[in-house]
């Protein structure tokens, strides 16, 4: 058996860990100063549209740490998703009118709804790789619609839920816009996520991970419990979804299951593989792209003169065949795909 | 009584169909290691294709054959164009780029096609016989049972009685070797994506009818079940796809006559849970199944 003696992890140009955990604390900081002065400029819409980025960054930044430096792929993070936003729904109507707080109860309990769901799928996934993977989290992306259907009188079918959410504090002005408030919050989420992420990959943590991902028989054997690792990982991941999740139903002020159809998992895929896998840079690149591409079809569409019909088709799918072109063409051409990292890595 | 024996028969021809577009994906397993997640996308759209020609021609049988012909052809284009390209260093790369025909596809369904539910009529009436008063099967179950029947008969001449079957299975088994022996390798491969993707659309033409209709995503569920038929059979095994797709079908089946339809796709992730854990190699494995 070939093995190489070491688990190869970059390990070479590592900084003591205390200045760069001050370093993320710094970016953090600076980047939600940044948000807060982009929401005054930003027009409501625009502002809603912000939200929806910093929901999805949550998502795409825990699914680069499962996929991108872990080499598990899931193709069920719609369906974490859905968790954590129907979690919400159902702890907001039972607290709903008693504050502010209930919010934030209602965020928590959706993470924890999905990580219990992600570590379920996690201990599957360990002892699984590749199609096998890709096929398993494939079929819990499938039945979301399914479990809604089945237990119609918890979850109200293809309707879905609507999600009681508090107007903005009075703190902040009476007439203070709701899609700021929006963004305020789904950025507050994103951010705490990709600090507590970033932090957590450049420690001991993050080089299992990688071990792990380039090769398991030498991470063993320097020491790593691949499973555990794997399955943490996983854990990990399926948390930050359901943060996601959970945002996007306080967005959205609804959860059915035709928010999270399989293509919203595969879109998630291709966001972070596009954006660069296993940089958390590239999940904030992949979680802009998901908003900013069908967005910028839209504005398309609405340039050519077409019937209405026409034009809805154009929106709803125009999107689908250019991310899927995208996908294609980044994984056969560009450098950075799953393997090329790895492969760089073994020749270095 | 009369229901359960319903239910088998109905099964049995679900079944079958999951055979078909299981085998379709051992096919292209074994040739390249490669799960084709695009085969349920790619099956739609040679039916969409086929069921326009139909409604241009007036002639049913006319799109069902140009529905399988263009299956060959978008199997072999698929192989030639895309995943001769991809680079099998790491086996999420196929899957990933499979993921992205499935967006492809679907996005220019949508946009030609739209996003409704369009009818797809079956060539035979769907009204099961009854023999004393119990419902046993339909023409169509039974034109089912005999297209994939031949299917399955073809394939097994073709592999085992046919010269260009021999160099298919040499150049799964030691591409190099069979390179140095002059056999096409390469062409060989495509020839298996072609055939795979025919027998994907001919299932796809088989079971649309029988669901609720042509939609971009309409073989999303059947790919799944197809899959864990596949699983269960073990992906390296024919043989195994066949039984797997009848045992998938008479479980669907079961459960969605006596639970409800509904439950009928987490009946199918379960199903594919216990036997990815329990026995990953599929039921039918022989030797010890490479690391899963």
């Amino acid at each position: 058996m070939s093995v190489t003696l070491a688990p190869k992890v970059d390990a070479g140009t590592r900084v003591p860990a205390a200045p760069r955990k001050h370093r993320y604390l710094v970016w953090a900081v600076v980047a939600a100063v940044l948000i807060v002065a982009l929401t005054y400029a930003l027009p409501p819409f625009r502002n809603y549209q912000l939200a929806t980025v910093g929901a999805y960054l949550c998502v795409t930044a825990g699914l680069t740490v499962l996929t991108g430096l872990n080499g598990q792929l899931s193709l069920g993070h719609g369906a974490l998703m859905a968790t954590g936003a129907y979690t919400v729904a159902m702890v907001q109507e039972k607290l709903a009118g008693r504050g502010q707080w209930t919010l934030l109860v209602a965020v928590l309990a959706g993470i924890a709804v999905a990580t219990v769901a992600g570590g379920i799928v996690g201990l599957a996934a360990a002892r699984l790789r590749g199609p096998y993977l890709a096929g398993l989290t494939l079929a819990v992306a499938v039945v979301v619609p399914a479990i809604a259907s089945t237990f119609d009188k918890t979850f109200n079918s293809d309707q879905g839920l609507s999600v009681y959410v508090d107007p903005p504090p009075l703190a902040l002005g009476a007439t203070f816009p709701y899609e700021r408030w929006q963004a305020w919050l789904a950025w507050a989420g994103a951010l705490l996520t990709v600090f507590l992420l970033a932090t957590l990959v450049r420690g001991r943590f993050g080089r299992a991970l990688r071990a792990v991902r380039d090769d398991e028989a030498a991470a063993r054997i320097a020491g790593v419990n691949v499973a555990r690792t794997q399955v943490l990982a996983f854990v990990v991941s399926a948390a930050c979804a359901g943060l996601g999740g959970a945002l996007f139903a306080v967005l959205a002020q609804s959860v059915s299951p035709g928010a999270f159809p399989i293509s919203l998992s595969l879109f998630l895929v291709m966001a972070i593989v596009i954006g660069g896998l296993g940089s958390l840079a590239g999940a904030v690149w992949g979680a802009v792209l998901l908003v900013a591409l069908p967005a910028l079809t839209h504005s398309l569409t609405e340039l050519i003169d077409v019937s209405p019909a026409v034009a809805q088709r154009l929106e709803g799918n125009l999107p689908l065949a250019l991310f899927g072109i995208t996908l294609i063409v980044v994984m056969l051409a560009a450098p950075g795909g799953i393997a090329s990292l790895r492969l760089r890595r073994r020749k270095a | 009584m009369d229901r359960f024996v319903f239910l088998t028969f109905d099964g049995l021809s679900r079944g079958a169909v999951y055979a078909a577009f299981a085998l379709a994906l051992v096919l292209i397993w074994r040739a390249t290691r490669i799960v084709n997640f695009a085969q349920g996308a790619m099956a739609v759209a040679t039916a969409y294709v086929g069921y326009s020609v139909s409604a241009a021609t007036g002639s049913y049988w006319l799109g069902f054959a140009v529905a399988v012909l263009g299956g060959l052809l978008l199997g072999a284009v698929t192989e030639r164009v895309v995943m001769r390209l991809v680079d099998h260093s790491s086996h999420l790369n196929g899957v990933v780029v499979a993921l992205g025909l499935v967006l492809v596809i679907q996005g220019v369904l949508g946009m030609i096609y739209g996003n409704e539910f369009r009818p797809a009529e079956a060539p035979f009436s769907r009204e099961a016989f009854t023999v004393g008063g119990i419902a046993l099967l339909s023409r169509f179950d039974l034109f089912v049972f005999g297209a994939v029947f031949l299917v399955v008969a073809l394939l097994v001449v073709l592999f085992t009685r046919t010269s260009v079957g021999l160099r298919m299975r040499a150049s799964a088994f030691a591409p190099d070797v069979s390179r140095l022996l002059g056999v096409n390798v390469g062409g060989m491969l495509t020839l298996g994506w072609a055939l795979a993707a025919a027998v994907g659309s001919l299932a796809g033409m088989l079971v649309l009818p029988t669901e609720l209709g042509l939609h971009p995503n309409a073989m999303d569920i059947v790919f799944v079940s197809s899959f864990t038929a596949a699983v269960v059979g073990g992906l390296d095994s024919a043989v195994g796809a066949v039984a797997g797709g009848l045992i998938v079908g008479l479980l669907l089946s079961y459960v969605s006559g006596y639970l409800g339809a509904t439950v009928a796709p987490i009946a199918v992730l379960l199903l594919l849970v216990v036997v990815l854990l329990g026995r990953p190699g599929g039921l039918f494995s022989r030797s010890a199944a490479r690391a899963v």
